[in-house]
């Protein structure tokens, strides 16, 4: 059967993605974001997750205003970089595990979730610079992926509550799927930063590391964080870690903190990252 | 658990100098947000920079957001319904970094909101809440 085994935390600011793209790894600026992904970068390397469903969000790339599912699960067998205006990233399409995201598809929706189901999408830097930070630049991604994009942009977005019961719910699908697969979930965004107004460059570290601390410590809490905390405590933008939450929910009670790291700034944002380790 | 909507949406005018993209200003912004998706093309993206006024009046948006388009007026655009990540796609096309368009909504220079991101970010001190002062 396939089993969910750890989950991955980390932002997706695109400036990473340009950074790596760019060769600007030993660069004083970007050195010391970098290093703090070494070690994932090795411990993904023994752990060769067959499948990574990877929670993220489209950044007006495939979703424009004509559609806004608040949660979609891309179903296609191949999803290319998007056109964010300059031009698609250099990174491989990415492959995905078709058969399993539409069981997990329909299994959630059997399970009162209610999904929009996509094919045809390209996948923009909230899903390609993840991959990049644990995988750095293979010709292909050595692993297959699932897109869940959520809806962070137009309010509301779903609660950090009915986030980590989707989580919950990947989970049950993933463990009924009969291939034999070791998987993964990944919840990317975040963490504080505001990319609009006179408030913009708001960053609230001290909020992040509490927030980092009880993915461990006190999920339950942070479960029901409102909206409007984010909103006033982490910026505009710090809403994204609701996706988070999705992952955390699926990796269920006993799990155990690998790795963090907490830089501020990448460009507007501050850069957090977690491995977890699920333990029974 | 669960607020009326009325609430949820009076809280969001209680933040100092954000707008929340709630569903009235996607309902406004419909089309100024989806000019902005179109110069995710290449070739749109030489349409536009060839005549940015004659591309402008291809798309069913006021004049007002014309000219915040043109004039490169975020906070103005953001007014009138714009959300960053559309906008995106036209700072995008100038050429423009995040850090380089979203420092223009601040009222600093690009070097000092630099100095601002690299010192550690804007502090939420003070502007958490218009109400509460914090």
């Amino acid at each position: 059967m396939a089993r969910i085994t750890a989950g991955v935390a980390t932002s997706h600011v695109p400036l990473l993605g340009v950074g790596i793209d760019q060769g600007k790894m030993e660069d004083p600026y970007f050195k010391p974001i970098y290093a703090g992904y070494e070690w994932s970068k090795k411990w993904i390397t023994d752990e060769k997750p067959d499948v990574i469903i990877l929670v993220y969000n489209d950044h007006a790339s495939a979703f424009d205003m004509n559609l806004i599912p608040t949660f979609a699960i891309g179903c296609a067998d191949e999803f290319a970089p998007a056109d964010e205006g300059w031009g698609p990233r250099p990174v491989p399409n990415v492959k995905n595990h078709a058969d399993m995201a539409w069981h997990i598809a329909q299994s959630l929706i059997l399970d009162e979730f209610d999904m929009t189901i996509i094919n045809k999408m390209d996948v923009d830097h909230g899903l390609t610079v993840p991959l990049s930070l644990m995988y750095g630049q293979p010709d292909e991604w050595p692993v297959k992926v699932i897109p869940l994009a959520v809806n962070v942009v137009t309010y509301p977005p779903p609660s950090g509550n009915r986030c980590w019961m989707l989580g919950e719910a990947i989970a049950r699908a993933v463990e009924s799927f009969e291939e034999d697969l070791n998987v993964q979930i990944w919840g990317t965004g975040g963490m504080s930063h505001q990319l609009q107004g006179p408030r913009a460059g708001l960053i609230n570290a001290e909020w992040d590391q509490k927030f980092l601390d009880d993915m461990t410590a006190d999920p339950e809490r942070l479960r029901h964080i409102p909206h409007i905390e984010y909103l006033r405590e982490t910026g505009s933008e710090g809403i994204e870690m609701v996706m988070w939450l999705i992952m955390r929910g699926a990796l269920g009670d006993n799990i155990k903190e690998l790795h963090r790291h907490f830089h501020v700034p990448a460009s507007n944002t501050a850069v957090g990252h977690l491995v977890l380790e699920k333990t029974s | 658990m669960h607020k009326s909507v009325h609430d949820y949406l009076a809280d969001f005018d209680d933040i100092p100098g954000t707008r929340v993209y709630t569903t009235k200003r996607a309902r406004q912004g419909y089309w100024l947000n989806q000019f902005a998706m179109s110069l995710m093309t290449e070739e749109n993206r030489q349409k536009w920079k060839a005549d940015e006024k004659a591309y402008l009046d291809g798309w069913k948006m006021t004049d007002e957001q014309k000219e915040a388009v043109l004039a490169r007026d975020y906070n103005r655009m953001l007014d009138l319904g714009g959300n960053i990540y559309y906008l995106a796609k036209i700072f995008s096309t100038d050429g423009l970094s995040f850090v380089q368009a979203v420092s223009t909504m601040t009222g600093m220079s690009v070097e000092d909101y630099k100095a601002m991101m690299d010192a550690g970010g804007r502090s939420p001190d003070g502007v958490r809440s218009i109400k509460g002062g914090n």
